[in-house]
C-alpha cells in the first residue's frame, strides 16, 4: 500500500495518485483473507509527517497478525528505531540506501538482516536497467544488476523489486527483469509491477524464482480477490499457504 | 501478569498485542524479579545471538531463566537461547534443550522467510493445530533436531520448528505473526497450569 498523508493511494507508473481507502480497514480486510504479507511505503514522508506514520505503524501492530514492511523516507538508525518499536516487522530502504549504502550494513548489524528490506525501483533504458530514486524522479547510474549484488553483499535481507516500466499497467510482472535479478540474487525476491489478473501471478511463479509477489491497486478496487488468487495458485501447483 | 523480556531489540511489540488481545495483562520487563514472580514469560526473539546473550547475562537473567518453574515460551531467537550452542557469534546458551543451533546451508535462499507447515507430535502448546496449518518464519539459524522436539519444519532440511522440556516452549516460527493459528499457540500456551 502507498500511503500519503494516512491514507492509502495508487498511481500509475508512478504518478496521477487517486485514493483508494483507510489503510488500517484494508490491512485488515486483506489479512483476514490470507494475504501473507503486507508492505505499505510512505510517499508523503516527510519530518513533520512522520508522526502521522508512526501512529499508523503502532495502529497497524494491534490490528494485524502478519508480518508487514514500512518504508518511506528512512535514512537513519532512528528511523528503524523508531519503526520497529511502534511495531514493523521489517524496514524498506530505497533512495537513502542508494545514498549511503553502508546503511544496509548498520541496520542489519544492529537489528538483524531479517529487517532488512531493500527496495529497488528500475527502469529500463536503451536496453540497460537503471536503478531510480526519489519515488522514481531520478535516475541514477546505478545498474539494477549491480545494485541488487550490492546491497547483498551488505547485509540486505530481502529485495523487493518494482519494475516502473510494468507499474500500474496490468499486463503482468516484469519476467525478463525478475528471473536476471533471482539469477544473481540469493535473497527472498519480491515481485513488483505490473499485475493485472490471476494468471499474472502463476506466470511469475513458475517463469522466475521470486519469492513473493506484491500487488496493490487490483486488490484496493476489487479486481481480484485474494482467497480467488490463492486458490488459482494452489490449483495450479504453486507451493502456497 | 504475563512477563514479556524486553531486551531492546526487534519487534517486541506485536508479542504484547498479541497477548493483549487474547485478554491477558503483560508487563515488557527485563527486571530479575518481575520475571521471576510472573505468572509465564515469554521470551520473544528477534536480533543476534552473542548480543542477546550479553544482555541476559548483564541482567542476570542467564542465572534465572534456567531456574524458573513457571511455563516458558522462547520465541524464534528465544526459542535459539534455550539450547546449548549456538553459531551465531559463536554463543554459549542457557542450555536447557539438548540441541545446537546452526547456520542453514546457503544452497537455497537464506533467510528462510515465509509461511511453511509442520510435522507435529503430540504437544500441549500445539493442540488444535493441524499438520496443514503454516506458520510464519524468518531465520538464518535453525534448532537442530533432538529427543526435545515437539514438531519439525522442513527448508533446506528438517529442523525443530518447537521444542519442549518440562516448563520450557520453544518456537522458531512466529506465532504473534501467523494469524489464526498463531493466536491458537500462544491461547494454548497462556492456558497451561
Amino acid at each position: 500500500m502507498d500511503i500519503k498523508d494516512g491514507r492509502t493511494v495508487k498511481g500509475i507508473n508512478f504518478v496521477g495518485l487517486r485514493d483508494a481507502g483507510n489503510p488500517v480497514e484494508l490491512a485488515k480486510k486483506y489479512s483476514e483473507q490470507g494475504a501473507d504479507e503486507l508492505v505499505f511505503l510512505d510517499i508523503s514522508a516527510t519530518d513533520e509527517k512522520r508522526k502521522t506514520l508512526i501512529h499508523l505503524v503502532e495502529e497497524l501492530s494491534i490490528e494485524i497478525n502478519i508480518p508487514f514492511t514500512v518504508g518511506g523516507g528512512i535514512s537513519t538508525l532512528n528511523d528503524v528505531d523508531l519503526l520497529l518499536k511502534a511495531g514493523a516487522d521489517k524496514v524498506s530502504l530505497n533512495s537513502s540506501v542508494v545514498k549511503n549504502p553502508n546503511l544496509i550494513k548498520e541496520i542489519s548489524q544492529r537489528f538483524g538482516n531479517q529487517c532488512v528490506v531493500v527496495a529497488v525501483d528500475s527502469k529500463q533504458i536503451e536496453d540497460q536497467d537503471f536503478v531510480f530514486v526519489n519515488g522514481g524522479k531520478i535516475k541514477t547510474e546505478l545498474h539494477t544488476l549491480d545494485w541488487v549484488k550490492r546491497a547483498e553483499e551488505l547485509g540486505a535481507g530481502e529485495i523487493l523489486l518494482t519494475s516502473m516500466d510494468f507499474d500500474g499497467t496490468k499486463q503482468g510482472f516484469d519476467v525478463r527483469l525478475l528471473k536476471q535479478v533471482s539469477e544473481i540474487c540469493n535473497l527472498p525476491l519480491i515481485a513488483s509491477g505490473g499485475a493485472g489478473k490471476i494468471e499474472d501471478f502463476t506466470e511469475v511463479f513458475t517463469q522466475t524464482n521470486a519469492t513473493g509477489a506484491l500487488a496493490a491497486s487490483i486488490f484496493h478496487f476489487g479486481e481480484i480477490e485474494i482467497p480467488d488468487l490463492k486458490l488459482n495458485l494452489k490449483n495450479n501447483r504453486i507451493a502456497i499457504r | 501478569m504475563i512477563a514479556i523480556i524486553d531486551y531492546g531489540a526487534g519487534n517486541i511489540k506485536s508479542v504484547q498485542n498479541a497477548v493483549e488481545k487474547l485478554g491477558f495483562e503483560t508487563i515488557l520487563t527485563s527486571d530479575f524479579d518481575e520475571i521471576r514472580n510472573a505468572e509465564k514469560v515469554i521470551f520473544p526473539g528477534v536480533g543476534e545471538a552473542s548480543t542477546a546473550m550479553k544482555f541476559l547475562k548483564e541482567k542476570k537473567l542467564e542465572q534465572l531463566i534456567p531456574t524458573l518453574k513457571q511455563p516458558f515460551l522462547g520465541i524464534c531467537l528465544g526459542q535459539q537461547l534455550l539450547c546449548q550452542f549456538s553459531e551465531e557469534g559463536e554463543t554459549e546458551c542457557l542450555g536447557i534443550f539438548d540441541v545446537n543451533v546452526k547456520k542453514f546451508p546457503t544452497t537455497q535462499i537464506v533467510p528462510h522467510m515465509g509461511w511453511n507447515n509442520l510435522e507435529k507430535t503430540d504437544s500441549k502448546i500445539l493442540k488444535n493445530v493441524l499438520n496443514e496449518d503454516n506458520f510464519y518464519f524468518v531465520h538464518s539459524y535453525y534448532c537442530e533436531i533432538g529427543k526435545e522436539t515437539s514438531s519439525v519444519c522442513d527448508y533446506i532440511l528438517p529442523f525443530s520448528a518447537t521444542l519442549e522440556k518440562n516448563n520450557f516452549y520453544g518456537t522458531q516460527f512466529h506465532p504473534e505473526k501467523s494469524g489464526d493459528v498463531g493466536s491458537k499457540i500462544l491461547e494454548n500456551f497462556l492456558n497451561l497450569n
